[in-house]
């Protein structure tokens, strides 16, 4: 792989060991990848706080820099780790301090993270804390490499914003935070951002459960390939987007997809195409949306409702606003949680527009950092959740061997008030 | 180099969500491998999906002593590759023939990732 000649000085050991080790690491990964040279970047979205089992003992061992070293630039030597040289934020990690005693979550883990977050932020990472950082201020701009892992952030990123970034791990990006480097490889490339699939969909794309569904069914359909969207839809706003990338990303690997008049490298199907026809092709109509609908359901049998979770990817201040709407007035059943997941920041933004306090009274909780996944916990006792969320219905069975259903914001209010799940395709 | 039984999946691997590092089992209730341990055997698969957390979930399972014994898959992409230096064991990409459906599980299997052979020991 070709180096500059201020990349073989990294790599080389004269801006410190710990940028030698991430340059090594981003050498072996960029020659694995077949990579022909590295990019610049200024933008990194990674994580470092995250607890887990190994972290911690490393941690034990030699303290935050051990962790760092062999987490995020997969590297055995004890180094000192420096400041970060360009701009890199904390995505979501595990549940914070607003979780305590909520779930059977352990403290330690808890402890754990704000040691990390008090490390880390002296070295200069924006504990953005979501995985949602273009909600929160972390906005690239079109054309700007980026190095990001999240898959549902990666695809926001490439998709709906025309920034550039390969879906990146814990290691690559620690070594891109230290160098302001990445491989310059996959989406990084112009030509590779074309289409490869063209997706029509005969069912009009109006509501946020059915860009959902259409994305569970896309990612299904294309897996790694990048999906040009046709078909009718309604003015998509940014939740819309959101969870139609995650579903997808979830269901299949797509990093990228194009909707022509939507997205911004794609004004139309030619466009997204760069005029050659995508050789594979797809469609989506009643039958498609029926079958993705019963397959995102068939983790459920039970419809007795303990667990209501919105928020995946991280809930906007609109989705908040539109929970706190339904829950004016109401209470929620005695047998069930209901817990919105969000960024810090627009925590403190929903605190100040008053639907913490309406979504608190009714017996709701809004919670931060993190989400049942990420932090493989739910309150105590779960057996059957309901979620707006395709990713998290896909994925939660799995991580905690709880029953799931999939619905409709209206429908997982209903059951979070009934205790009752009462969910059907194209319900309110 | 790494010589071991194979463990044999035609479809894609999830690290976050459908693995379990501690165990090193496969977690997805719908994977073709639910249930099954891949520590210290040769994993075979067609590539890696899912969220961009696969590489640090591979990475754990050697922090926790419990990574496969090499890696054999088709598809390159960031996070299997990333996943493949990070859990440092022998793999092999992009065979001539696909190896998801030529291996069974069960066959003794040589990974040389310098040279970029896989050789079935036990062929019938």
């Amino acid at each position: 792989m070709l180096l500059t000649d201020e990349e073989k000085r990294m790599r080389d050991g004269e801006e410190g060991a710990a940028v030698a080790a991430a340059m090594d690491l981003l050498v072996r990964y960029g020659e694995a990848l077949g990579a022909e040279r590295l990019c610049e970047t200024r933008n990194v979205a990674g994580t470092m706080t995250q607890p887990s089992p190994a972290k911690a003992r490393l941690v034990e061992e030699g303290g935050w820099a051990k962790a760092f070293a062999v987490i995020n630039l997969d590297c055995d030597d004890d180094i000192d780790i420096p400041r970060m040289k360009v701009p890199t934020c904390q995505l979501q990690h595990g549940f914070g301090p607003d979780a305590r005693g909520l779930t059977g979550y352990p403290d330690a883990n808890i402890e754990l993270q704000r040691d990390a977050e008090a490390y880390y932020s002296d070295k200069g990472v924006n504990i953005l804390a979501t995985c949602t950082p273009y909600q929160v201020g972390n906005l690239p701009v079109r054309g700007e490499h980026c190095a990001w892992m999240e898959s549902s952030a990666v695809v926001y990123c490439n998709s709906v914003l025309g920034a550039r970034t390969n879906c990146e791990g814990a290691a690559s990006t620690g070594a891109a935070s230290l160098t302001g480097r990445i491989p310059y490889w996959g989406n990084h490339l112009p030509e590779n951002r074309f289409g490869t699939h063209l997706v029509h969909t005969d069912v009009e794309l109006a509501t946020f459960a059915e860009w959902g569904l259409f994305g569970y069914f896309v990612g299904g359909a294309v897996g790694e390939g990048r999906p040009v969207v046709t078909g009718s839809w309604a003015q998509p706003d940014l939740a819309d987007l959101k969870h139609f990338g995650a579903a997808a990303a979830t269901s299949g690997g797509v990093e990228l997809y194009h909707i022509p008049g939507i997205t911004p490298e794609a004004r139309s199907v030619e466009d997204a195409c760069s005029g050659r026809a995508p050789k594979d092709a797809a469609g989506y109509g009643p039958r498609e949306r029926q079958q993705v609908y019963e397959r995102l359901n068939d983790q459920g049998s039970s419809t007795d409702v303990d667990f209501v979770l919105l928020g995946c990817p991280h809930a906007s201040l609109e989705q908040i606003e539109a929970v706190a709407r339904r829950l004016e007035q109401r209470k929620i059943h005695p047998d069930v949680e209901l817990w919105i997941m969000t960024p810090p920041a627009l925590r403190a933004a929903a605190a100040r527009s008053g639907y913490d306090r309406v979504i608190t009274e009714a017996g709701g909780r809004l919670l931060t950092d993190s989400c049942p996944a990420m932090s493989k916990a739910a309150p105590d006792g779960t057996r059957v959740f309901a979620s707006d969320s395709a990713k998290q219905v896909h994925y939660l069975p799995a991580i905690l061997g709880i029953e799931g259903w999939f619905g409709t914001l209206d429908e997982c209010v209903d059951a979070a008030i009934t205790g009752v799940w009462r969910g059907q395709l194209g319900g309110r | 180099m790494a010589e071991g039984p194979a463990l044999v999946s035609t479809e894609e691997i999830s690290g976050f969500g459908g693995i379990d590092p501690a165990r090193g089992v496969i977690i997805e209730p719908r994977h073709e491998l639910f249930g099954q341990c891949f520590t210290g055997v040769v994993l075979v698969f067609p590539g890696a999906k899912g969220s961009s957390g696969w590489a640090g979930f591979f990475q754990s399972t050697r922090l926790m002593g419990t990574a496969p014994l090499a890696m054999v898959f088709n598809t390159v992409t960031t996070k299997a590759v990333l996943g493949a230096i990070v859990t440092r064991v022998p793999t092999v990409v992009e065979c001539d023939r696909d190896p998801t459906s030529l291996f069974r599980t069960g066959n003794r299997v040589r990974v040389d990732a310098d040279t970029g052979l896989v050789t079935v020991l036990d062929d019938e």
